[in-house]
């Protein structure tokens, strides 16, 4: 009889009755097939599997992550709570020592959404892995987190969420930035000063394939893995490397996905991304859930798989190892990059434009961020949208310095209000969140 | 006049009704190494003053498909089984006779691997050679077509007394549940049709040529002819018969927990609306888990038989059972006993059940009075906290939609009613320790009985329909139909309807008296590129379980009427 070697939890919310429009990617028939797949293949039965129902996120659990303009109920569906909620659910069954490892297999996705949330990005409005992690930080004191994205788009929204954490690495693998959606997550973003070099970015050239993403992981991502020590390893799993996958351009297999998983093993997987609804996604997610469970994959397998015609050319390898390398550089050589970068500056400051296609909205950001040595650094955001939103958001980090919390205390009472719609402060030391409102 | 039979561990119930209500009571001790004899003395006992051109309908619950299993008396069958990509088939394998062949269907019906007829006919070969003449053909998405297991079934069809076709078994998911299912159907077949036969036959020479009904475990009944083909089916019909028992007394609207307290167990379920809550797969029964339906009934080791104990963690109730009461002749303190020092339960050895309970007060330093208190509070207790449990598991089933999420019912019993022995005792006890309103079944220690033969026909049907292939199958029906693709959802549900309804009918149902429910109804646009190309409709329909229409009348009396103490 089958037994799984590692108790593993699932949390399966398809959001059958939730869509973007009618014919978008993000639509109630995408999870359909992978249903019938994992009820057929009897995973649920299998002895040391568990299946959880996905509980409805808290607006505490969101606020302690996004600053949502104006509020959440604007920016949040319903199928938001309840997604968001399926990643907490299965956060909180690991902690709990219930399950060794859980898969959070729920829509809509999560990893394109920042910190400051006027709409949605990339199918995305909030941010199921932050919410979850920020939940188990506060709940249950994790500190250490690693967050490695193998979804095929950049996670430009989880990198924006911790660009200033020095306690969380995020490292995304995807499609290289110049030839996909959302264009960022070259090598050369990796984070703010204060936490430079714990957000990695590894662009893969098109048309990647196992051999590829298997040397990534292995090469560059165990090794970081090791060094960094975290207390949790979540894992974004996008399924969109996928050969068969309508939106992109790579060569990866429901093997190789299985595979990687048993590399990384991490504490939680979520899904993100993953558009080919009949070819990839029913056998990638078996995969994904054998694998986790320690259970043997190796005949799970899409119908039209050759590995013949899959190979990546001596070009791409040669390309992928330049970029796993410069990843591992940039990783170990981040305390002198930081020192460097902060100097004997006192406040970092940058200008961005961010654009929301999947609700046509403009922002523009102007952060300042607290340079600091002792913490990751109390910042604030000056957003400015055109849906005429005007907010500035001020972010006081868990493990913040009394230095810092000082600093965003006058910023968030010394702000303005005349300038601004709302004034909102972030306090995560005391897990608060506070407004100022005309 | 209706015969209602039920089988149980150590006693026989068996009821005759009749335009006067409850006619006629009979138990008998269950043999368990002759279960034909016993249910032949059950029902020479109750037709013994009867007119045998009376009786109209014969319902039996028996254990012999479930003791079968349970006690691994399964007959050799052969398993012929196809895959595809995903789990390996050899993790299911079952019996001495499993042959995997080549072939796979696609979660969307398609064919990624044809049947490798040589294959087959190697198996074939085999399995003759080896005396096999019983098969399962059971295929991964059979349900979603059934072509490769009708292909193969028509190729062996000769050489076999009877093949077991899996996508008729349910059109729900899991094909390790539908492999079981498949096995248990066939190997339980040879006894199964054995003994009813022969019970068929003793009838006849009794001159009663009324139709056989035999249980299942969702609280319906099915005809013989059924029967033959699903034997699995009265798996687990015990806990069936006491909450069908049990629905004619529930309230409407309300939820209720039924509690049929025995010796060594209590059997709990849930009602809602007199309607039994199913179980979302189907019965686990051993090492086995099936698509079989079945009522949400859930077995805790604890009844009026249970071990008392007391240790280091203080006083315990069970879970096993060593024996009867001490009053009754038993080694060992138990509930019962705890009621005989409390002066409720009478007509047994009062000395010896003290002596019982006395051994656990001095253990506990109190009077034995008081041991006797807190050791059947403490039982009542524990039930009540099983129940509390069994409604969290069925609150805590995951939901795959916004709108179960956010408004999914929640089901928060107010009702209790308590059948079996020693029901008056417990049920009293229960109105104290709990908010619930409590209520005892009448006649309730044949109640199980009486639930058995006033139990309607039931079954299911699903329906799935791919307009982009323009295809409707209803792999329980055996049925592939090509349809317009513009087909309305209504269509559809029309269309299940009256397949349900002919199934009903075919299976036992009387016309007009019976209720469908549409279980599950989906509709999912299919989107390629960006543009429509068709709608994917799923419909799961039930006849609903319940009791015939004449038991109004027969409870009514059955209510009304004083209990007769034999």
């Amino acid at each position: 009889m089958l037994k799984a070697k590692h108790q593993t939890g699932l949390v399966f919310f398809p959001a059958f009755d939730w869509a973007i429009s009618p014919t978008h990617p993000e639509r109630e028939e995408r999870l359909l097939y992978t249903q019938d797949q994992i009820m057929e293949e009897g995973l649920l039965d299998i002895n040391g599997l568990h299946e959880y129902k996905a509980e409805v996120v808290e607006i505490s659990d969101v606020q302690r992550v996004h600053f949502c303009v104006p509020d959440p109920w604007k920016v949040m569906t319903e199928s938001h709570f309840i997604s968001a909620g399926g990643a907490k659910t299965i956060g909180k069954a690991v902690m709990d020592k219930k399950i060794e490892r859980g898969f959070a297999l729920v829509r809509p996705p999560g990893h394109h959404a920042m910190r400051v949330v006027h709409g949605g990005r990339g199918f995305c409005n909030v941010n199921n892995e932050a919410i979850m992690i920020e939940h188990l930080r506060h709940a249950y004191g994790v500190k250490r987190v690693a967050i490695i994205d193998t979804d095929c788009h950049h996670g430009d929204g989880t990198q924006d969420i911790y660009w200033h954490d020095k306690d969380t690495l995020f490292v995304s693998i995807h499609q290289d930035g110049r030839t996909l959606y959302p264009g960022s997550g070259a090598a050369e973003e990796a984070g703010g000063p204060n936490a430079y070099g714990t957000t990695l970015n590894i662009p893969l050239p098109p048309y990647t394939s196992q051999e590829g993403f298997l040397y990534v992981i292995q090469e560059a991502i165990l090794p970081i893995l090791e060094d960094f020590k975290p207390d949790l390893i979540v894992n974004s799993a996008g399924q969109d490397n996928h050969f068969t996958d309508p939106l992109t351009n790579m060569n990866f297999c429901a093997q190789g996905y299985a595979r990687m998983t048993s590399l990384l093993k991490p504490d939680i997987a979520v899904l993100e991304g993953g558009y080919s609804i009949e070819g990839a996604l029913p056998y990638v997610n078996v995969g994904i859930i054998l694998a986790l469970a320690g259970i043997d994959y190796c005949h799970v397998c899409e119908p039209d798989y050759n590995a013949d015609n899959l190979r990546q050319t001596p070009e791409i390898t040669a390309d992928v190892k330049m970029a796993a390398q410069r990843a591992l550089k940039t990783y170990q050589n981040r305390e002198q990059t930081r020192a460097m970068r902060i100097g004997d500056k006192k406040f970092d400051e940058r200008r961005r434009s961010i654009f929301y296609d999947t609700d046509g909205i403009y922002e523009n950001q102007f952060e300042t961020l607290q340079l600091c040595r002792e913490c990751s650094g109390s910042f604030k955001i000056d957003s400015r949208a055109d849906t005429g939103a005007h907010v500035l958001c001020v972010h006081i980090p868990v493990n913040a310095c009394p230095e810092c919390i000082e600093t965003a205390n006058q910023w968030y009472e010394g702000a303005d209000l005349k300038k601004f719609d709302a004034i909102f402060l972030q306090n995560r030391p005391e897990d608060t969140y506070r407004v100022r409102k005309k | 006049m209706i015969i209602g039979l039920d089988v149980g561990g150590t006693h026989t119930d068996v009821v005759l009704l009749g335009p006067g209500g409850l006619e006629n009571r009979v138990k008998v001790l269950t043999d368990p190494t002759n279960l034909f004899s016993t249910v032949l003395t059950g029902l020479d006992k109750i037709t013994e003053k009867i007119d045998p051109q009376q009786i109209t309908r014969v319902v039996l619950s028996t254990t012999l498909t479930t003791n079968a299993i349970v006690e691994d008396k399964l007959s050799a069958v052969g398993m012929i089984v196809t895959c595809g990509p995903g789990i390996h088939p050899d993790n299911y394998r079952i019996g001495k006779h499993f042959y995997i062949v080549d072939g796979g269907i696609d979660h969307s019906g398609r064919e990624i691997q044809s049947i490798d007829e040589t294959q087959v006919m190697d198996a074939v070969q085999k399995m003759v050679s080896d005396g096999v003449s019983h098969v399962g053909v059971v295929g991964k998405f059979s349900t979603r077509n059934p072509d490769h297991e009708t292909k193969i079934c028509n190729l062996i069809d000769s050489y076999f007394e009877k093949i077991f076709p899996g996508h008729r078994v349910s059109g729900n998911f899991s094909f390790p549940r539908r492999i079981a299912t498949t096995y248990l159907n066939a190997s339980i077949y040879p006894i199964h049709r054995a003994f009813f036969e022969a019970v068929k036959k003793s009838l006849t020479e009794k001159d009663i040529n009324a139709p056989i009904f035999i249980l299942k475990a969702d609280g319906g009944t099915m005809d013989f002819d059924t029967s033959i083909d699903f034997p699995g089916q009265s798996i687990l019909s015990g806990p069936a018969a006491s909450v069908m028992g049990s629905v004619a007394f529930a309230d409407d609207p309300a939820e209720t927990i039924v509690l049929d307290i025995g010796g060594t167990t209590t059997d709990m379920a849930v009602l809602i609306n007199r309607v039994p809550v199913l179980v979302p797969n189907g019965i686990e029964i051993n090492h086995f888990k099936t698509l079989i339906r079945a009522l949400h009934t859930s077995s805790v080791g604890l009844g009026g038989d249970s071990a008392v104990r007391f240790g280091p963690d203080g006083l315990t109730i069970g879970p096993d059972r060593l024996g009867p009461a001490m009053a009754y002749g038993g080694n060992v303190p138990t509930p019962t006993d705890a009621l005989f020092v409390l002066g409720r339960a009478k007509d047994g050895n009062l000395e010896n059940a003290v002596m019982g309970i006395q051994t656990i007060a001095s253990e506990m330093g109190v009077s034995p009075e008081e041991a006797a208190i807190r050791i059947f509070d403490e039982t009542c207790r524990l039930i009540l906290g099983k129940a509390a449990e069994m409604v969290e598991k069925i609150n805590s089933k995951p939901v795959y939609t916004v709108r179960e999420a956010l408004e999914g019912h929640q089901i928060n019993p107010s009702h209790l009613l308590v059948l079996g022995g020693p029901a008056p005792f417990f049920a009293e006890h229960f109105k104290k320790i709990s908010d619930f309103k409590v209520d005892i079944v009448p006649q309730w220690d044949v109640a199980n009985a009486i639930g058995t033969a006033l139990s309607r026909t039931t079954c299911e049907v699903t329906l799935f329909v791919d307009t982009y292939r323009c295809k409707a199958i209803a792999p329980e029906e055996n049925v592939s139909e090509s349809i317009n693709p513009r087909i309305t959802i209504a269509e559809v549900r029309a269309m299940a309807h009256e397949l349900l309804v002919k199934k009903a009918l075919r299976e036992g149902a009387v016309p007009g008296e019976f209720e469908t429910d549409v279980l599950e109804e989906m509709e999912f646009n299919m989107i390629r590129n960006f543009q429509l190309i068709g709608r994917n409709i799923r419909i799961k329909m039930q006849v609903r379980p319940g009791l015939m229409h004449d038991y109004n009348e027969i409870t009514s009396m059955i209510n009304n009427k004083p209990r007769e103490t034999n």
